[in-house]
């Protein structure tokens, strides 16, 4: 693919991506959430036409008009989202759309040959008959690999096939994409996983902003300099950080995670949360920041370890067990879990507080009004009244909402999932600013964020995290981008 | 044009729209165009007179006939405030009218049967609300199992002493259904205070918020630490207990256990009556005065054509097409078409 360039409304998806494939190569496509790895994939398989630039098959351009122009030439995806009806056979979700027919009617007996046949190829062999969501995901996996694979297929395209896979799952599907390389099918890897790129990939390339901004064979790419080119910082900044508070970190600890964890989602780690600090989340996308502020915050039931907040155990917890005990929580996305949209701002913010008292002891409306206001005051909400559907206002000032309903409860755990995505720059000092006042006053504060700048500028101590595995920790002053993307790349370099 | 009268005109187009865009306004001009109708076809439709110390008289009619189905709806207001909805409304009734009837022939106290009946609505709400929210059945298949099966449970019950469609006598549940306090149906007194607490268990305590979060949003409810699983089986146990005491007035009314036929649709016209109260399916709001409107607007319906001396066949497509034209009126797509020609007209 040569100089491919694609814009959506108001966005610059792609600027001028060159990027190529190569038979028996598996290259690993890499980059942040919006980079554009999937609008790539989408232009190389026909889903969507490109703006500009050409794509070459063999060194001759082609035109791949639509998803089954892209399979007649031979270029095949298997998306996240395993596209497959799970309630179907495995045969038909194999041979849909192309059953083998007799007579004009479909011929089942066929359809069971074909797929077998299709399955063999992967060394699969599977009882056919049953439908396709009895087996595990690794299979399905596996499935939605052979339906894509047909004797011509020279390019394959994965997008995060291991996303929701165990590690001897993923060994699995790697041997398979060891025996297509052997037998010369071109393979684009996309995934979040930075060990499984060492693993399996020949070549590297990196999206960023829709620009590709690295390109390299695996061994000329060590992780360290992988994770600053997906993140986009300058190898050698130095950046101002709080002054941490002397007394931080110092009490007894009001929050403490032993072996937490929960198979596919989270390995096991250990967190302590003391009054008065910052801990920062973090992580690449995907690396399971969401999954630990939700394990702690009782969102997500745990299946291993033990968590006690001030003392006692809610390791079964709940998210209102927790809010009873002092804690808060702001999700990260806001409109699938953060926010009731229909309802009014004044609603939305006193939820929190008003589940904690219960459904009998109900905040009077002048209280609910007193309360809304006072939080859209302290937080310089833009709203014209506390009765406007939340839904009515902009991204920033529904994300200050969420973290208004989080403090109107005065927690003295405050867990907070991405508190500044998608505000402009000085709700996001703001933001900051709060957070840092906050724990000045003395609460606990955990937060995940994508934005290192943001982790420097307030943690006492950050938690690195790697591919669902909580990997280091930095303390202190030897918080920085550096040491930050460092950990995240791992120790090796 | 004077710069006054500019702005008069100009000011105009708001004020219609500040009245068009309150969500009473189409039921309530439904409403008001039925018995406008009513009255010019029949005069002294709107008379009300004292007839044996009751009072007496067409709109008396029709809050008297609407109170049942609209006491059904306001349960299913809750419901699908909850983004559910409860489809076993009218089994429930027929198994209250079953279970009173043969607990009379039984010979049991009747202030005690009145006491099961009510139970019985308690115990289908809970098996509905286990249905939903233990078991996560979606609530249109969970309910419509207790819908299917209620009306043979009915019968089943009406065996166990013999006889299909016993009748039976009560002072106390006829008193409750047909009799009066003073001028009044004592069943228009009843419905009032269900109304009223209702109204108060809604909207004085903070359950309204927690059903209306619950149907807006279940996954930011339960972050903010709403125990959706608790606030989905009280909104099932309202619709049952609601659809138990309309139960015990059309049983009392009809003097017999008829599980076939007793209530039978009265899920619709309750779904009906709340959608024409500008309650929406996919939940988060509950309206119950809007409901109780929409009830009414059915109910008015429904007496009018059986007064014009219109065949009482037309009932159900007179019915079906001012439902769509209340509906129309309410869609947003064509009150913004609408609003867009308000001003223009103006100017």
């Amino acid at each position: 693919m040569l100089g491919v360039s694609k814009a959506f409304p108001g966005v610059r998806a792609l600027e001028g991506v060159d990027f190529s494939v190569e038979p028996g190569e598996v290259h690993a496509l890499m980059g942040e959430n919006g980079a554009g790895k999937s609008t790539l994939i989408k232009v190389m398989t026909g889903a969507m036409a490109a703006d500009a630039g050409e794509i070459r098959l063999d060194g001759h351009a082609v035109a791949i008009g639509s998803p089954s122009g892209a399979r007649a030439l031979g270029i095949s995806a298997v998306y996240q989202e395993v596209n497959l009806v799970p309630t179907m056979s495995v045969t038909k979700n194999l041979t849909l759309g192309r059953q083998p027919k007799r007579f004009g009617l479909v011929s089942w007996s066929g359809a069971r040959a074909l797929a077998r046949q299709r399955l063999k190829k992967l060394d699969v062999e599977i009882d056919v008959e049953r439908p396709l969501g009895s087996y595990p995901v690794a299979i399905q996996q596996l499935v939605a690999i052979a339906r894509a694979l047909d004797d011509d297929t020279r390019v394959l395209v994965l997008d995060e096939p291991t996303a929701s896979l165990d590690a001897n799952e993923t060994q699995l599907l790697f041997r398979i994409m060891r025996d297509l390389k052997a037998r010369g099918i071109a393979m684009v890897f996309i995934t979040h996983f930075i060990d499984q790129v060492y693993q399996i990939a020949d070549r590297i390339s990196v999206l960023r902003n829709g620009r590709l901004v690295g390109s390299a064979a695996t061994p000329d790419l060590p992780p360290l300099k992988l994770v600053s080119t997906m993140l986009g910082r300058d190898y050698a900044g130095l950046h101002e950080r709080r002054v941490t508070t002397s007394a931080a970190g110092t009490g007894a600890p009001v929050l403490s995670a032993v072996g937490l964890g929960r198979r596919r989602i989270m390995a096991p780690f250990d967190l302590e949360l003391r009054a008065g600090e910052v801990v920062g989340l973090a992580g690449l996308l995907g690396s399971g920041r969401t999954e630990v502020a939700k394990l702690v915050f009782g969102a997500l039931r745990a299946d291993s370890g033990r968590l006690t907040v001030g003392g006692v155990d809610v390791t079964r917890g709940s998210p209102l067990r927790s809010i009873r005990l002092g804690m808060a929580f702001g999700p990260e996305d806001r409109k699938a879990e953060g926010l009731l949209l229909e309802l009014s701002v004044r609603e939305n913010i006193v939820m929190a507080l008003q589940s904690k008292r219960g459904w009998l002891r109900r905040i009077s409306r002048e209280k609910q009004q007193e309360l809304a206001e006072r939080m859209i005051e302290a937080l310089a909400i833009a709203t014209s009244d506390a009765g406007r559907p939340v839904g009515q206002l902009s991204g920033g000032n529904q994300q200050k909402v969420v973290l208004a309903r989080s403090l109107v409860s005065e927690p003295s755990i405050l867990i907070l999932d991405e508190p500044t995505r998608g505000i402009d720059v000085g709700a996001h000092a703001d933001v900051v600013e709060l957070i840092r006042e906050l724990c000045g006053r003395g609460m606990a504060l955990l937060v995940a964020s994508s934005e290192l700048d943001e982790l420097v500028a307030f943690s006492d101590r950050v938690a690195v995290l790697r591919d669902r595995r909580m990997t280091g920790e930095i303390v202190g002053d030897a918080i920085s981008r550096d040491s930050i993307i460092q950990t995240i790349a791992g120790a090796q370099s | 044009m004077s710069s006054a009268a500019k702005t008069e005109t100009a000011r105009r187009p708001h004020l219609l729209r500040a009245i068009f865009s309150h969500r009473a306004v189409w039921p309530l001009l439904a409403l008001a165009l039925i018995l406008v109708v009513d009255g010019l076809i029949s005069p002294g439709f709107f008379r009300i007179r004292i007839v044996e110390g009751r009072l007496f008289g067409n709109l008396i009619d029709i809050l008297y006939r609407a109170m049942p189905t609209a006491v059904v709806a306001l349960g299913m207001a809750v419901v699908i405030g909850t983004k559910g909805i409860d489809l076993s409304v009218g089994s429930i009734i027929a198994i209250v009218g079953a279970v009173i009837s043969w607990r009379i022939h039984a010979d049991d106290p009747h202030l005690a049967i009145l006491f099961f009946a009510l139970a019985v609505g308690v115990l289908c709400g809970l098996w509905n609300g286990f249905l939903v929210a233990v078991l996560d059945i979606q609530p249109i298949i969970a309910t419509l199992i207790l819908m299917t099966s209620g009306r043979g449970v009915g019968l089943l019950i009406n065996l166990i002493y013999g006889g299909t469609n016993p009748s039976f006598t009560s002072p106390l549940l006829q008193g409750l259904s047909v009799g009066h306090v003073g001028l009044v149906p004592t069943r228009l007194v009843v419905g009032a205070a269900i109304f009223a607490a209702l109204w108060l268990l809604i909207r004085r305590t903070a359950l309204g918020l927690f059903l209306e979060a619950v149907g807006g949003n279940a996954a930011a409810a339960r972050l903010t630490g709403v125990n959706a699983r608790a606030v989905i089986f009280s909104a099932y146990l309202i619709s049952g207990l609601c659809a138990a005491w309309a139960g015990v007035v059309l049983a009392a009314d009809t003097h017999t256990s008829d599980p076939v036929s007793i209530g039978l649709y009265i899920e619709l016209d309750a779904i009906l009556a709340v959608v024409i109260g500008g309650g929406s399916l996919s939940g988060g709001r509950i309206y119950l005065g809007m409901t109780v409107l929409g009830a009414l607007v059915i109910q008015a319906l429904t007496t009018s054509i059986l007064t014009s001396g219109l065949p009482p066949e037309y009932n159900l497509v007179v019915k079906a097409f001012v439902v769509i034209v209340v509906l129309l009126m309410q869609s947003n797509n064509l009150r913004t078409a609408l609003y867009g020609l308000l001003p223009r007209r103006a100017r």
